[in-house]
């Protein structure tokens, strides 16, 4: 079980690794992108981390709330709306709690995977974040079920969502600035499927 | 007189495209909104929320867009107006700027919402 303000210390996590990463999201977002992607990320989520700062973690649906309203209004790209829904969906289902379990992070997970799949009308092999989410969730759900610790389930999760980014790699992107590259999007990885394998390795890290 | 709200992710797009279809008709009911709060190219929902409060009227209003994430923000932007608006505001995919002349014109004649969208088949993108 993690609690609010454990909460509140892994969205800080994020957003340290996203401004350590700024340079190479860019990067990446600039070969088949817009180029703004880590900029985005890392202005996103310090603004996050401002307004999260004073929450006394008595809620995680609150916590989670503010954050992706925030991104929202501050990330300006495709991320903030996606990764904006994907943490309100999930505030949803977190709504109320003190506490939550792998159990609850699963279902959260789930809601702000269905989340981006409404909001950007993407699916898994568009080249996007839902390629390292999707095999992320499964391989946590598989885990979970096979009776693995949360930690050795959130492993799991890791590999996966990385193993995705491999895969983006191989693919077109149908999705973003980088679907009006077609063919020559192929041997990149997709930038926001790295940001989120990013973001499951600081949860992963902080258990 | 429906309104219009064009949204880009430059404020420089979205200005220069209002400020072409106010040529075709100078009373017409426009905002235009581009770019985030702190001089990045994107869009923000809050911002084009404002646009639309701005020339809402019981004729409704017509949101026009640029690229993807514009229009997933205009989506967001909907998600937040007053439900009573909500149903009366429609995001609706054309190419931008032939688009805001068309909605323009159309809209200066006095036309509904419908009768717009119908003038604005010709351009659609399927970028929605």
């Amino acid at each position: 079980m993690i609690n609010g303000l454990g909460i509140i210390e892994i969205i800080n996590k994020l957003a340290e690794v996203m401004e350590k990463n700024k340079s190479f999201l860019t990067e990446l977002d600039a070969a088949i992108g817009d180029g703004d992607h880590g900029l985005n990320m890392a202005k996103g989520f310090q603004a996050v981390t401002a307004k999260i700062r004073d929450d006394d973690g008595k809620n995680i649906g609150d916590i989670l709330k503010k954050v992706g309203m925030t991104l929202v209004s501050t990330v300006g790209g495709a991320s903030g709306p996606l990764y904006g829904t994907a943490f309100m969906k999930a505030s949803v289902v977190a709504n109320g709690k003190e506490e939550i379990s792998i159990e609850d992070f699963i279902n959260m997970m789930t809601a702000a995977i269905e989340g981006i799949k409404m909001r950007g009308k993407g699916e898994a092999g568009d080249k996007t974040m839902l390629d390292a989410l999707i095999p992320a969730l499964e391989a946590l759900i598989k885990a979970q079920a096979t009776g693995k610790s949360s930690k050795a389930a959130l492993e799991e999760a890791k590999k996966a969502a990385y193993t995705g980014v491999e895969f983006t790699k191989t693919i077109a992107a149908k999705k973003g600035r980088a679907s009006y590259l077609g063919d020559r999007s192929i041997g990149h990885q997709d930038p926001g499927a790295t940001s989120s394998a990013l973001m499951l390795e600081v949860i992963y890290n902080s258990l | 007189m429906v309104g219009l709200v064009f949204v880009s992710h430059s404020e420089k797009i979205a200005e220069g495209v209002r400020e072409l279809s106010l040529q075709m008709a100078q009373d017409a009911k426009i905002a235009s909104v581009g770019g985030t709060d702190d001089g990045r190219l994107g869009t923000e929902p809050g911002k084009i929320v404002q646009a639309i409060n701005e020339v809402y009227s019981e004729d409704g209003v017509i949101v026009l867009f640029d690229l993807g994430s514009a229009y997933m923000n205009a989506e967001m932007a909907l998600e937040f107006l007053d439900e009573d608006k909500r149903l009366n505001v429609e995001i609706v995919d054309a190419a931008i700027v032939e688009g805001a002349i068309v909605a323009t014109v159309e809209s200066s004649m006095g036309k509904n919402i419908n009768e717009i969208k119908h003038q604005l088949k010709n351009l659609k993108l399927g970028k929605m």
